[in-house]
């Protein structure tokens, strides 16, 4: 029997970036605010002081931020006619636990999408006719623009206190920045990082290729700042401990970083950890969320009533929670009817590993998660399609995070995987070796998608979800195209050994590629292809909103979902402030 | 919803304090004795953690014991509802409880005596406002022979000078103002002051910084390396207000004393403070030369430094402003007792949040990673870096104070 807890105005599912976003937005609004996290506490100074945060085994080997699979899992197919199977251990995807989820283990590459990636059908479809693309492909529009969230992605901008340098400003191309971006209001808070040697060689090499290379926009800032909630945040070290750890120097943005100091100073703020939200309760009209009801570690089941309900958590799990409270019709891959889990999309990635000459010393352990430097020539729609035979693209870089003991160990080709030979090569290849890489786009379609597993349950009895996502020709084309650009780029920074590796299928999941999943509950402006609408508001049930996880993004674009994450947290942040709570109820 | 709950405690107060002789509807008089209490920071230790407002309870650690600050809500029996005016008023100037038993000085009439008979009533009216509380407290837990109050009449004649405040002629009036709180109700050489051996201000040092608690109060005196010669009046405003400045942050007790009261204080009173602070006549008595660079024990510690702190505290030593301290040029670091410098190193530490400088940063422990040699390396380059210059730090004094975060009492 679920213990009933006194009334909140709002639930939030999830302290992360939105949840925690979303949260100091309505508690400092006025309004009484519970956040509900799954995972443990988790605070800079208590769980990640510099003198014990930088352990590579602990965190980038064990995992220690992630979600466990006895927690809860996924199960995972690539094709419509293969049975599923639960993935026992994350390899391919890392989702977070507990407070910051993915928004405290990132590396902080802070991007926006294109302005054309927002309306990306019509777009295409007007540049190459519809017969370009897949006859499959459910890509859409997104139901916002480029300039609706511009002021948005603003915003998020001066919480994380972003280094990076404009590219263009109110129109105006700027010298040194990405040229292809869509229209800033203003420059980055602060400038951009300084460039360890390798993304150096990468930038004179792209230049000399006619490319347009720029510093990547990066939340390991450049210098101290203070954001726009007072708090204050330090200057990167250049340590390389970014991605899967959590920052001791406070100069990584994340919820702990940049929002939780002002946020728990609310009083009519509360944040409950290690507490599971089972489902999302409805009223008997079924149009009206009531609260929601969690589990804590001791298994009592609490029921948590409130105004409104945010589904905050990282993107799988949204959707998850959506099929599991019954919002929404589930996605029929065979009928191309219903919503909930429809246009899951992912990130597609390749890199080119390097082997300079002998005597060169890129000292790679001199890196932060977000530092190097990029080309943006070959993303989205930034080049002509015409003749390729894909559409999308992928951002081309020198980015790698870190040069640390245990994951770092460039080898030439032909090394044996063990013993002398390669312990001799591997002390040869760590000043020489290198990984350049390729971010790009995954488009959706129509047989990649979310759904309830039918025969595996969780600890509670739950079906696990079921992904079905396997990599389609546009995608593997584009690698191809994008990963030989790399190589070219490779050759231009004299490397003596250059070995393209573009991305090639089947998907697998005992690989890391990227912790980029996204859709399940897309955006759009109709509810026959969308869950939610332009306000991340559902359709179904207008006092449930998704306010930006990943999961609301139609399709995927070449770039880091972060930025736009937070970019939407902050516009339904705002659509709820002054539309909804004037009049709740559906917005659309 | 305060005001509601104010005057629904007033109308409690109303009926059952005989003492209340003023005018039920006079607020200005609570409102200034409200803020009198914030300048005395009654709450900091008559409110425990979590606590009702002023219920008591918040055991005070001393060098000669434990005294638990009592309940000073209007309830009767175990509040201050009972204590006449003139007894409230003896209490706050003469240390006479009632009854005319002896307070211990834990509680600051040394220094509340400066406030006038008008100030102490208008504390009275305000504390009367407020929600009795039912919370019996057993003051005294000290031992024999000090739980003897008597002992507090030999103390008051060597340590205790009686008086209300009198303004010096020929400084401002913002100067005088300083003076007032800062030497009465602010009672800021109840930790800043060396004491005596039976626990009195040792009034030929006053502000010369103290130990206590396991912490060093840093000096108040105007000297150039280890007092305040260095903070502008704007700087010593900004760390009481919002416990940041461009020179540190506030922790350990003084995090306590800008949570109850100096944050809540006005900005003239602030600014006052730090006018007197800046100017209260006491000569600067630092002499420390900077060590040579090249000693062995500079070296290892400027290694030690180089790999444990300046990834924040940056090799110049200038940290990041509200973030990670400055240790160049500060005054914590050339103090000569480096106790509450030892403590950071060792056990860490968290600076205060307030709404103006909400971040809260922390120092780690360092204690399972150094040894008691490098810690004491370690602070002697930081005592004498950058310009810096204070004597060096022993390893033995290193391991006592390891032993005293041990094991506190």
């Amino acid at each position: 029997m679920a213990q009933k807890l006194p009334h909140k105005n709002v639930v939030i599912v999830g302290l992360g970036w939105t949840g925690s976003i979303l949260a100091y937005e309505l508690a400092s609004a006025g309004l009484d605010v519970v956040a509900i996290e799954r995972g443990p506490w988790r605070d800079t100074a208590a769980d990640f002081p510099p003198s014990t945060s930088p352990d590579e085994l602990r965190y980038a080997t064990r995992l220690d931020l992630f979600l466990r699979p006895a927690q809860d899992t996924l199960t995972f197919r690539n094709k419509m006619n293969e049975t599923a199977l639960p993935i026992r251990s994350f390899i391919g995807f890392l989702p977070g636990n507990g407070v910051g989820g993915a928004g405290l283990h990132w590396n902080g590459q802070l991007w926006r999408f294109l302005p054309s990636d927002f309306k990306l059908r019509s777009h295409l479809t007007q540049r190459y006719g519809a017969s370009a693309l897949a006859a499959d492909t459910t890509i859409q529009d997104w139901p916002v623009s480029y300039d609706d969230l511009e002021p948005f992605y603003q915003k998020f901008d001066a919480l994380c206190g972003t280094s990076g340098k404009a590219g263009n400003l109110k129109g105006k191309i700027q010298v040194g920045g990405n040229p292809f971006e869509g229209a800033r209001a203003a420059e980055y808070p602060t400038p951009p990082l300084k460039q360890p040697y390798a993304p150096t060689l990468f930038g004179k090499a792209a230049s000399s290729l006619g490319y347009h290379p720029f510093p990547q926009p990066s939340c390991n800032l450049s210098e101290p700042y203070t954001n726009s909630l007072g708090v204050k945040m330090g200057q990167c070290t250049f340590c390389g401990f970014c991605e899967r750890f959590g920052c001791g120097n406070y100069s990584k943005s994340s919820p702990q970083a940049c929002v939780l100091p002002a946020l728990m100073r609310l009083p009519n703020f509360t944040a409950r950890t290690e507490s599971e939200v089972l489902r999302v309760n409805l009223d008997s009209t079924g149009k009206k969320a009531t609260g929601v009801t969690f589990v804590d570690t001791s298994g009592q089941e609490f029921e948590q009533p409130a105004d409104m309900v945010l589904l905050c958590a990282f993107g799988l799990f949204n959707v998850r929670l959506m099929l599991l409270s019954g919002i929404g019709t589930p996605y029929d891959p065979t009928t191309g009817k219903g919503v909930v889990g429809r246009n899951y999309a992912y990130q597609t990635t390749s890199g080119v590993s390097i082997m300079m000459k002998k005597g060169t010393r890129l000292n790679p352990f001199i890196s932060s998660g977000a530092g190097g430097v990029v080309i943006d020539d070959f993303n989205g729609d930034n080049f002509d399609h015409a003749g390729l035979g894909f559409v999308g693209g992928a951002a081309l870089s020198a980015t790698q995070s870190n040069g640390r003991p245990i994951s770092t160990r460039p080898v030439a080709p032909g090394t044996p995987a063990w013993g002398a030979a390669w312990k001799k090569a591997t002390v040869e290849g760590y000043q020489r070796g290198y990984g350049l890489g390729t971010q790009g786009s995954s488009y959706s379609y129509k047989d990649c998608y979310l759904d309830l597993d039918p025969t595996y349950k969780d600890r509670f009895g739950r079906p696990l979800m079921r992904l079905t996502f396997d990599f389609h020709e546009n995608e593997l084309k584009m690698s191809a195209y994008v990963t030989e650009k790399l190589a070219g780029i490779a050759r231009a920074m004299d490397a003596e050994i250059v070995t393209p590796h573009p991305r090639t299928g089947p998907y697998t999941i005992t690989q890391y590629q990227s912790t980029h999943n996204t859709g399940g509950t897309v955006m759009g402006s109709d509810p026959s292809d969308s869950v939610v609408n332009r306000y991340c508001q559902s359709w179904d049930v207008p006092n449930l909103f998704i306010p930006g996880g990943a999961s609301v993004f139609p399709q995927n674009h070449g770039y880091n979902p972060t930025g736009t994450v937070g970019a939407l947290a902050y516009w339904t942040a705002d659509a709820i402030k002054q539309r909804y709570l004037k009049n709740p109820g559906a917005l659309l | 919803m305060r005001a509601i709950l104010s005057s629904a405690a007033l109308a409690t107060a109303l009926a059952t304090s005989p003492a209340l002789s003023q005018n039920p509807q006079d607020f200005s008089q609570i409102e200034r004795g409200r803020y009198l209490s914030i300048l005395g920071d009654c709450a900091g230790c008559h409110t425990a953690p979590g606590g009702k407002p002023m219920a008591g309870g918040l055991a005070i650690g001393t060098p000669f014991g434990k005294i638990i600050a009592p309940n000073i809500t209007p309830d009767v029996d175990t509040g201050i509802g009972a204590m006449s005016d003139d007894q409230f008023v003896a209490a706050l100037q003469e240390g006479r409880g009632k009854g005319g038993q002896r307070l211990y000085p834990a509680m600051p009439y040394i220094y509340y005596t400066k406030m006038s008979r008008e100030d102490i009533l208008a504390i009275r009216a305000y504390l009367n406002s407020l929600q009795p509380v039912v919370n019996a407290v057993v003051a005294d837990q000290l031992p024999f022979p000090l739980d003897q109050r008597a002992v507090m009449i030999v103390w008051n004649t060597l340590n205790f000078t009686p008086g209300r405040f009198r303004p010096v002629e020929g400084k401002s009036a913002e100067w005088n103002r300083g003076y007032f709180i800062v030497e009465g109700p602010g009672h800021c050489g109840a930790c800043h002051t060396p004491k005596g051996i039976l626990g009195g201000d040792k009034t030929k040092r006053l502000y010369e910084g103290a130990a206590l608690s396991g912490w060093f109060a840093p000096a108040l005196t105007p000297d150039a390396r280890s007092g305040l010669a260095a903070w502008s009046v704007e700087d010593i405003a900004t760390y009481l207000k919002t416990g940041a400045n461009k020179w540190t942050l506030a922790s350990g007790p003084m995090a306590d004393v800008i949570t109850a009261s100096t944050k809540h204080m006005r900005d003239d009173d602030l600014r006052a403070i730090a006018t007197y602070l800046k100017d209260h006549g006491k000569p600067a008595r630092d002499t420390a030369k900077p060590l040579a660079g090249n000693g062995a024990a500079m070296k290892a510690g400027a290694a030690i430094y180089k790999d444990n702190c300046s990834a924040c505290h940056r090799d110049d030593g200038m940290g990041a402003p509200g973030l990670f301290p400055r240790l160049a040029g500060s005054a914590n670091v050339q103090s000569r007792d480096v106790t509450t410098l030892a403590r950071v190193v060792l056990a860490g530490t968290r600076a205060v949040s307030t709404d103006a400088a909400p971040t809260a940063p922390a120092m780690p422990s360092f204690s399972w990673r150094l040894t008691d040699g490098e810690v004491a390396n370690l602070l002697t380059y930081i005592r004498n870096g950058w310009g810096n210059a204070a004597s060096a730090v022993s390893a033995s004094g290193i391991a006592g104070h390891r032993k005293q975060l041990a094991s506190p009492n």
